[in-house]
């Protein structure tokens, strides 16, 4: 599905991400972790497009979209949800998940007009059942930058979903949740797998981690450290020092 | 009367103005192009009305359609630098359009007189309205009808789903280009658009006021294209269409009983303005009771 190869990413003298590679399977969940600054989140930009990397290839379903414009590659069926949620907080629920309509997946139902001035009729039994699975059918109206903490990220993640991606790249979607917002998270991580989507999870939470993840890649400085299953990857020595210094 | 239907079309171009600026900002840029464009509105259906003949509605669009093909040109190059870099950019471009009118001679023997622009004189006798015999409130009436078709339409287009691209690219480029939207071709679309509701204006002001000149399209005229938005607010079209009434009506005009002191004033109250209502004249609040209103009434009718 996605097959990372020697990636290298350096700012100014930085080595942010320094020849990584993995590849991930389809329909599994996949791990990135590590410990701050071992280059997760630039990992996930680059695949992504946020950054262009400095060498190494991006290869999605075969394809190397290393140098795709950002927009593209969610028509190639790559989305993501951010760190620090980015909504549109001025737009309503509904408007934000209003903008996946461009996704490839809706351009086979309505025509290039209807997508892009169509009001919002066409696109209201898809938005509703975006809003259902996210449990914010009742908040449609309400400002995006109105609702709670927990809520924002339901919604990034449901308007991620509502361009129906095949690889879903979640940037710490656990960060600032409670235990309890955490097992539901878990619940829907798993839901999404049975669904069919691969997903690309990264997080520092190792719970949670441990609990959805197929397999893991264990990053630090820039490098890959370890790879496999939850099991392997916690019985690594290398993985154990990188998270509690060495000799621990 | 006559001078009240004067000021209506002074509103009236300048809300269009206004609003071939709120359509730009609506995506997050701050231009000062915009009195460019209305320039080349104002030069080039001038030239079709006077010097080739033609009837001010199709020359106003193919005023329209020229502002909007340099707006078009420049949105490409400009939008590429962000916040303070493009109020430069396009400040930049404003200048040199009204240098090149400036410069611009386009003589042609019509009878006994020459007509057409004239450099630095500008140019004079613009007179399509009278020479049809439109009066006062012709004019005005063809004005307003221009607004409100404009008005109308970027309403439609507000409340469709473009209306809320907008929006996003406007607030978070980088949320907007990882749901699929394509930065460049939304804000090149927005100028585009942009440029040809400013070229509108510019060619209604050309014949309103018979005579142009490069000097009335410098960075005030810019300034006030940019003020009217921001003034009113980015909830909808209403909102610029006040704030132009408001500064125009009442600031410019209502003020005028002042004499020097006016200009004094003016400023005090921009400033007054902007912190009573930060989020403009009309803001979510208003609109929500202004929509309460309206619904109200429509449920008793």
């Amino acid at each position: 599905m996605l097959e990372v190869r020697g990636l290298v990413k350096h700012f100014g003298g930085v080595r942010a991400v320094d020849g990584i590679d993995f590849a991930i399977r389809p329909g599994e969940v996949f791990g990135l972790i590590g410990p701050n600054g071992s280059g997760k989140s630039t990992t996930v930009n680059l695949v992504c497009g946020l950054y262009a990397p400095t060498q190494g290839q991006i290869l999605f379903q075969g394809q190397d979209i290393a140098r795709v414009a950002t927009h593209k590659r969610l028509s190639l069926g790559l989305a993501r949800t951010f760190q620090n949620i980015r909504l549109f907080t001025n737009l309503t629920v509904w408007e934000n998940l209003w903008m996946a309509e461009n996704a490839p997946a809706h351009r086979a139902e309505a025509g290039f007009l209807k997508r892009w001035v169509g009001g919002r009729g066409n696109a209201r039994e898809r938005i509703s059942q975006a809003l259902e699975f996210s449990g914010l059918a009742h908040r449609a109206d309400d400002l995006a930058g109105s609702l709670a903490f927990g809520e924002q990220r339901r919604l990034e993640l449901a308007r991620a979903l509502a361009a129906r991606p095949r690889l879903l790249l979640l940037d710490e979607p656990a960060a600032g949740m409670n235990a309890e917002e955490i097992a539901q998270l878990d619940e829907r991580i798993r839901m999404l797998q049975q669904q069919g989507y691969t997903i690309l999870l990264i997080e520092h939470h190792m719970e949670l981690v441990m609990a959805v993840t197929d397999r893991i890649c264990v990053l630090n400085f820039g490098r890959k450290i370890a790879e496999g299953t939850p099991a392997q990857v916690q019985a690594d020595p290398a993985v154990r020092d990188a998270y509690l210094g060495t000799g621990a | 009367m006559d001078f009240y239907y004067s000021l209506a079309q002074i509103i009236g171009f300048h809300a269009l103005l206004g609003l071939s600026a709120y359509v730009v900002l609506l995506t997050g840029q701050v231009s000062l192009a915009q009195a460019g464009f209305f320039a080349i509105g104002a030069y080039v259906a001038a030239m079709f009305t006077v010097l080739a003949g033609w009837h001010l509605v199709p020359a106003m669009l193919a005023a329209g359609l020229a502002a909007a093909a340099m707006a078009c040109i420049v949105g490409f190059p400009a939008l590429r630098v962000r916040g303070l870099m493009l109020v430069i950019a396009t400040l930049a471009f404003g200048e040199a359009v009204r240098l090149f009118f400036f410069n611009f001679d386009y003589q042609v023997a019509k009878g006994e007189v020459k007509v057409g622009p004239l450099g630095g004189e500008g140019f004079r006798q613009i007179r399509w309205f009278p020479e049809h015999g439109w009066t006062g409130l012709d004019v005005m009436l063809f004005v307003w009808t221009v607004v409100a078709l404009v008005a109308g339409a970027l309403w439609w287009l507000d409340r469709s789903r473009f209306g809320a691209v907008l929006r996003a690219v406007g607030e978070d480029e980088l949320a907007a280009q990882s749901v699929g939207l394509n930065l460049t071709a939304v804000k090149v679309t927005a100028m585009t658009i942009g440029g040809f509701i400013a070229g509108l204006g510019g060619a209604i002001y050309a014949h309103y006021t018979t005579h142009i000149e490069h000097s009335n399209f410098g960075v005030l005229l810019a300034t006030f294209a940019i003020a009217y938005p921001i003034l009113g607010g980015l909830r909808n079209v209403l909102g610029t269409i006040v704030a132009v009434i408001f500064v125009q009506g009442f600031l410019v005009e209502g003020l005028r009983f002042l004499g020097d002191w006016r200009n004094l004033l003016f400023g005090a109250l921009i400033v007054l303005a902007m912190n009573l209502r930060p989020n403009g004249l009309i803001d979510a609040a208003t609109a929500r009771r202004l929509a309460r209103l309206f619904g109200r009434e429509a449920r008793r009718a």
